[in-house]
């Protein structure tokens, strides 16, 4: 198991967001991506996720290609900012939609392990912000695949919570899974390693690419 | 897939999921005509095929804006878009979801609002099974355009504008059908045509939706 990420660049609305970027993650690594607001810590992870296409560079996942898109993003799970929940739903209701849909057979210990199965019955849209959270970090749990990309994964967690995630995300790395994490907070897990991101600031040399300024369409 | 399934259904039928809703207008668009045209028998007889299929129509169109628009606001779209489900599939089953939540209600109470304009004895059975074969057409055709138009803030009125004009067909030929059977006439050649039609949009309208949707994730 292990993340490889090379060359990697990616622009959205004629910016670029980052660019010539790389990293190697290895089994059983959990890596906190830091760097300061707009650095483009979600645009990274959700390049990885496949939801943004990147323009150049590789991504390889475990010898996987990006390419092979069925195999590639079999392994992977991620949470953003939105915690995919239906509000009209019950906890549990939600919990187990996921469960099946990724073939899950931990859900009953996942409910217990985030503290779900004593709002298991509550409407979604009747829980806090952090019950939510709760909700939505307990689908990567039950998703069961070696590779999480976290965005953020800890606001409006208590403090407790966020240790018994920081235990949850210990016991995934410890089991051989890496863990991807953008976070401004220290989590308190065991062995992190930190990848740093800095704002992109174009170099004077290369000036940003625009298909319209090039005349690339004439 | 059964499992998207009841949590479509669910959905809809829990309060917001607006189940309801498009029987409601079909009840009452049909019921307004002999209002608006008059409250002559014959004249209402003749026209009852075309009126109860053009509320079908629209009935099945209001609750099609938020097929896919509300799991894009809340973060699901992405998640579904990892799951070991190919969109294709998800597309499907949820249009399948639209039509037993609206247009197999439409099918069980158009023979009674037939009634209220007179439609004659012949037709019934020939408006109900237009309608059973034709209605899934609508909501098959009308995910492809929800599905172009899920980045589009309030996208209802673009989705009707889209969808509109592809139900043309499935319109001439089952109102066709139905209007043929009150005259006394063989509607089979009518409505053999636009079964074709149905099968045809089942077969490709779940790959227009995922392509469009992958365009938009990315």
């Amino acid at each position: 198991m292990s993340l490889s990420v090379n060359n990697l660049s990616c622009q959205r609305g004629g910016r670029t967001i980052f660019s010539e970027l790389s990293l190697e993650i290895a089994a059983g690594e959990a890596v906190l991506l830091r760097g300061p607001n707009g650095a483009g810590k979600s645009t990274l992870l959700r390049v990885i996720a496949g939801l943004i296409p990147a323009q150049t560079g590789e991504i390889t996942l475990n010898g996987t290609a990006f390419s092979n898109r069925d195999d590639f993003h079999g392994q992977i799970t991620y949470a953003g900012h939105l915690d995919a929940i239906k509000p009209q739903l019950t906890v549990a209701e939600n919990l187990q939609f996921w469960a099946q849909l990724f073939e899950a057979k931990n859900l009953a210990q996942t409910m217990q392990d985030f503290r779900l199965d004593e709002i298991a019955d509550r409407p979604a849209h009747a829980c806090s912000a952090g019950q939510k959270r709760r909700l939505g970090l307990a689908r990567i749990a039950v998703t069961a695949r070696p590779l999480w990309l976290l965005d953020e994964p800890t606001v409006s967690l208590d403090t407790e919570t966020t240790a018994r995630f920081a235990a949850t995300i210990d016991a995934h790395c410890a089991a051989g899974g890496i863990a991807f994490i953008a976070t401004h907070i220290d989590l308190g897990l065991k062995a992190p390693r930190s990848f740093e991101m800095q704002a992109y600031e174009p170099k004077a040399d290369a000036p940003e690419h625009d298909p319209f300024l090039k005349g690339d369409w004439e | 897939m059964i499992a998207l399934l009841i949590r479509e259904l669910r959905l809809a039928l829990r309060s917001g999921g607006g189940a309801g809703l498009g029987l409601g207008f079909f009840l009452i668009v049909v019921m307004l005509v002999p209002f608006g045209v008059g409250p002559n028998q014959q004249i209402l007889g003749q026209i009852a095929p075309g009126i109860l299929w053009i509320g079908a129509l629209l009935a099945s169109l209001l609750s099609l804006d938020r097929l896919f628009q509300t799991d894009s606001e809340d973060g699901t779209l992405d998640i579904l878009a990892l799951s070991p489900m190919p969109l294709e599939q998800l597309v499907a089953v949820k249009a399948f979801a639209h039509w037993l939540t609206t247009g197999l209600p439409l099918v069980i109470m158009a023979p009674v609002l037939g009634l209220t304009l007179n439609l004659p004895d012949g037709a019934y059975l020939w408006l109900v099974a237009s309608l059973a074969a034709g209605t899934p057409a609508l909501s098959f055709i009308g995910a492809a355009g929800a599905a172009i138009t899920v980045g589009v803030k309030r996208g209802g009125l673009l989705l009707s504008l889209l969808v509109l004009p592809l139900y043309i067909p499935t319109l001439i030929f089952g109102a066709k059908a139905t209007s043929l059977a009150a005259d006394g006439l063989d509607p089979t050649s009518a409505f053999i045509l636009m079964a074709g039609l149905t099968l045809f949009a089942i077969a490709l309208t779940p790959f227009a939706a995922a392509k469009a949707l992958r365009t938009h994730l990315n």
